[in-house]
């Protein structure tokens, strides 16, 4: 019996392990994907006082602090029993809005578009950024650096700055609008849906309408036959913020929907014998391991599952691309690179959601912040830009933490991405030799989920290097390669 | 001929860290490429992809400046700290997890390892399986620190970024600097030598309160001190260089930019300074001031959000049980 | 008899008062436990938070701050700053782990020489049945 393990990094750098588990017949069995940090929130939130979660929790990750700020905001919204009024929600959306479109263009310009649309025989020490603003011209780069920009701008006029905001509150914001501001953001609100549409050509014509990629994105190693799990709004529209969660089947059509503080009865976590990690899966199918398909409880989360558990977009641009999407990968796509293209046009509906929120009367008003009510138990969940993130708080009567579960979207994901680097990995490890291709689509997989590791974590976000080792059956290292993500 | 002037080398590397600090250098904008044009990026996991043997092929003290963001909480940090040490001409405290611990830091409310195996208890037992892999053996759990630190209580730190994270001008004021070929003495702050409340526009009457609130308890004036109207706020013992901006967002400061120059706990100067301005207003009866602090429930938390590992104690208590 | 360990403890003295009582029992000859330091400050309302955390880093086992009865101050009002400090910082080094006994506030005037050490010998009986603190990180970082 074989066994091989791709290992980690060196030790020194290394947060994260990818195993494969071949069984004896010399097929792949099993795939881990196991990361290794540690930082304790959920622990050393306990007895601090509930209202700091929000300036806390934002530390869990700095690329994604204004998703972990809301859901722990939205959390103890419920657990003060304090709603907020409109106009804080409106702020709050339209913060968010433009956190989504900082969030979105970051990875998209930093980790998709390299692999996507620099020439594949790119060394890899210049497949990065840097490299890819040398060839799309400096000017192009700074362009798009000064347009995203504008979404940092509007982050900083809202919530003071764009990494670690000060802004939500139990009950509402700190800070509301003025006239000045709103005019500030109308005039930023345009860059960005400059910024959306030039994202969205570059996808379009450097992936999209190429036949070439979307056979890739068509290739069965690269396709997981999933449920997906999503925040709707109540027409049935994407929502980043409200609404309720719905389930979809690998059909498409709906498995079942829930208020989001009921989470608990519907996600449920799996233990494999060689790991510590966790396994989503849903309660109500049960989990039947790393498989596919209507009788596995396996589901993903993140630009891919909203795309397929909601109808389309409230907003006309956002909901063309939309509509492309659908009819070039059917409904539902279950293309996991397509997570890229989902995410490009995410962008553009969050744009656009900004220049509709900035003429709203009720984003200016005075009314910010509600009573308190009475302190005990709060759930807040988001969709971060990688998913459906869930923070839930108990506190004395005092108001002082006594429990805290998180669930970030890379969580939710897990399963689904040992299933994509076993699929990865299926049919072509013969023997102990890996070959090539299956180290590049691993590296694709990873990047299409983009798992926020800080988040995974609650440690380190952004590319990680992978270090490959292989075992024989007695545990022995016949030989390791290192790749760079 | 004149020899051409090589580019200075920067690093950027990562210890516990949400990599906020460094994510924020995009917000540079089209400047972040001015800075880049300029310098040679030896090794940025997070911005490009460099492998640890790229910082580790420098020759010792090659790298002009390295930026360590993140604070040191497991054996992996400790680690990375020391490389950097080693291949920095000029080391950088990057952010409060560097410079004072930070958020991680919070971890030494209890004991790291502790806590460790609590999350991981229960956990199915190893099987032979595991064994064989040697996927669950000394590799697979983290190798905790007795208590997260700050860099400089592991390693010698040149010059320090504090902020969570550090507000833009200040980084953009070092990288200048650097690329300036400007002598920095050992040990400088780039953040102000005065309190916040120097930068903060509120008006500033009279230190003299009765009572202390939550700021999610009341809606405050907008123009008047947060601290005088009984909102605690750590402005009188933190740096500033941030231009005040928790304040000017309605919200008390909690500490980020650590302790002012003459003081080596910024818990303890506040948990002073509340102390000494909580007068009540009333006749000096000893029974009015017992419980008066009640309602502070977390003064861990509350003094030393950011601070907790650089502050005098640094941790709990280690139990020796 | 099992060994008692031999616990230090730091006593911060307002100079007007406690200090005159520890004075008046050293002159009158009162025996009592020779476990503690006596630091004069000119008043309690001197004691600074981070002096007393500083103690403990550094080895003391308790701490015990004395001031003037309320309404005797020296300064008028210095010893209520003193108790108003002492409470926000018991809550903080119990939070820390360091037993409520450790740490200790008390009025001792001039005259109450009796008292001064009538407290000493509490103290010293109750934190050396705690035992020695030995405030120190876990680990020591070579650089």
């Amino acid at each position: 019996m074989k066994r091989l393990v791709i290992n980690p990094a060196t030790r020194l750098e290394g947060h994260a392990k990818i195993a494969i588990i071949m069984d004896d017949k010399g097929e792949v069995q099993d795939a881990l994907f196991q990361t290794v940090e540690f930082k304790g929130f959920e622990s050393f939130c306990i007895g601090r006082n509930a209202e700091e979660l929000p300036v806390i929790t934002s530390r869990i990750c700095g690329v994604c602090p204004w998703a972990h700020h809301m859901a722990s905001v939205k959390a103890t919204d419920a657990l003060f029993s304090a709603p907020p009024p409109p106009t804080a929600q409106k702020v709050r959306e339209l913060a968010y809005d433009a956190f989504m479109v900082h969030d979105h263009t970051a990875v998209f310009y930093a980790l998709a578009a390299p692999d996507l649309l620099l020439d594949p025989d790119t060394p890899r020490a210049q497949r990065n950024i840097l490299e890819l603003v040398k060839r799309i011209g400096r000017d192009t780069g700074a362009k798009v650096l000064a347009l995203r920009k504008a979404a940092a701008d509007i982050l900083t006029i809202t919530g003071g700055r764009a990494t670690h905001p000060i802004f939500g509150c139990p009950g509402g914001i700190t800070r509301g609008l003025s006239q000045e501001d709103i005019s500030a953001i109308r005039d930023r609100s345009r860059q960005l849906v400059e910024l959306a549409e030039l994202t969205n050509k570059v996808f379009q014509d450097g992936v999209a309408s190429k036949k070439e990629f979307i056979d890739l994105f068509n290739t069965d190693a690269f396709v997981n036959r999933s449920y997906y799990a999503s925040l709707v709004g109540k027409d049935g529209r994407i929502s980043f913020l409200d609404g309720d969660v719905r389930v979809v089947k690998p059909d498409g059509s709906t498995y079942e929907e829930f208020k989001p503080a009921s989470y608990m009865d519907h996600f449920e976590e799996a233990s494999l014998p060689w790991t510590y990690m966790k396994f989503p899966y849903l309660k109500n199918v049960g989990w039947k391991g790393l498989q596919e398909g209507e009788d596995s409880g396996l589901y993903r989360v993140g630009p891919l599952a909203r795309f397929n558990v909601a109808k389309g977009f409230t907003t006309p641009r956002a909901q063309e691309k939309f509509e492309l999407f659908r009819e070039t990968l059917g409904s539902p796509a279950h293309q996991t690179l397509a997570y890229q293209w989902a995410r490009v046009i995410e962008i553009l509906y969050a744009a656009e959601r900004i220049t509709e929120l900035v003429d709203d009367p009720e984003l200016g008003g005075k009314e910010i912040r509600s009573q308190l009510g009475k302190i005990g138990e709060g759930v807040g969940v988001v969709e971060a830009p990688r998913g459906l993130l869930v923070h839930h708080y108990r506190a004395d009567e005092r108001g002082v933490v006594t429990f805290v579960n998180l669930i970030v979207p890379s969580t939710h994901n897990n399963s689904g991405i040992c299933l994509s680097v076993k699929k990865a990995a299926k049919h072509l490890i013969r023997g102990t030799e890996i070959p090539e291709p299956v180290f590049n689509r691993v590296e694709m997989l990873y990047r299409a989920y983009d798992p926020c590791l800080a988040c995974g974590t609650h440690s380190l976000p952004g590319a990680m290097p992978l270090k490959f080792e292989l075992y024989d059956s007695a545990g022995r290292l016949l030989g390791s390669e290192s790749r760079g993500l | 001929m004149k020899p051409e002037r090589t580019k200075p080398k920067l690093a950027i590397a990562l210890g516990a860290t949400c990599s906020g600090c460094d994510y924020s250098l995009l917000d540079l904008g089209a400047g972040l490429l001015d800075v880049t044009d300029q310098v040679e990026i030896v090794y940025w996991p997070t911005g490009i992809d460099s492998k640890l043997e790229d910082l580790q092929a420098v020759p010792d003290r090659g790298v002009d400046l390295i930026l360590f963001d993140g604070a040191v909480v497991n054996e992996d940090n400790l680690e990375m700290a020391r490389l950097c040490r080693k291949k920095a001409k000029m080391l950088a405290a990057f952010g409060s997890c560097g410079a004072y611990g930070g958020i991680p830091g919070l971890i030494n409310s209890g004991s790291p390892k502790k806590i460790l195996l609590e999350v991981y208890q229960g956990l199915p037992t190893r099987s032979d399986k595991a064994e064989a892999l040697n996927f669950e053996g000394e590799d697979a759990l983290p190798k905790m620190l007795g208590q997260a630190y700050s860099l400089d209580q592991v390693v010698d730190v040149d010059v320090y970024l504090p902020g969570c994270p550090p507000p833009l001008k200040l980084v953009a004021g070092l990288l200048t600097d650097v690329l300036a070929g400007k002598a920095i003495p050992k040990g400088t702050f780039y953040a102000s030598n005065r309190a916040v409340c120097y930068e903060c526009k509120r008006v500033k009457e009279n230190k003299s309160i009765d009572a202390i609130h939550r700021y999610h308890e009341i809606q405050p004036d907008p123009t008047r001190c947060l601290l005088e109207q009984g909102i605690v706020c750590l402005g009188p013992a933190t740096r500033g260089g941030c231009d005040a901006v928790c304040c000017t967002q309605n919200q008390p400061c909690r500490g980020c930019m650590g302790a002012l120059p003459h003081s080596e706990d910024s818990g303890a100067e506040m948990m002073s300074a509340l102390a000494s301005i909580m007068e009540l207003n009333n006749e000096n009866k000893e029974a009015d001031y017992t419980g008066i602090f009640d309602g502070l429930n977390d003064p861990l938390g509350t003094f030393y959000t950011f601070t907790l590992p650089k502050s005098i104690l640094g941790r709990r208590k280690v139990d020796q049980s | 008899m099992s060994e008692r360990p031999n616990v230090r403890i730091v006593a911060l003295l307002c100079r007007w008062c406690s200090y005159a009582g520890a004075d008046l029992a050293g002159v009158s000859r009162m025996k009592y436990a020779a476990n503690v330091l006596p630091i004069k400050v000119p008043c309690s309302a001197r004691v600074d938070p981070q002096l007393v955390l500083k103690a403990f880093s550094e080895g003391a086992d308790g701490v015990l701050l004395a001031g003037c009865h309320p309404g005797d101050c020296h300064y008028l009002k210095g010893n209520y700053k003193a108790l108003r400090r002492f409470q926000l910082l018991k809550k903080f080094t119990s939070q820390m782990g360091i037993e409520d006994d450790r740490l200790r506030l008390e009025w001792i005037s001039a005259s109450e020489g009796s008292r001064y050490a009538d407290v000493v010998n509490d103290m010293t009986t109750k934190v050396a049945k705690l035992g020695r603190l030995n405030w120190r990180r876990e680990i020591a970082i070579e650089a």
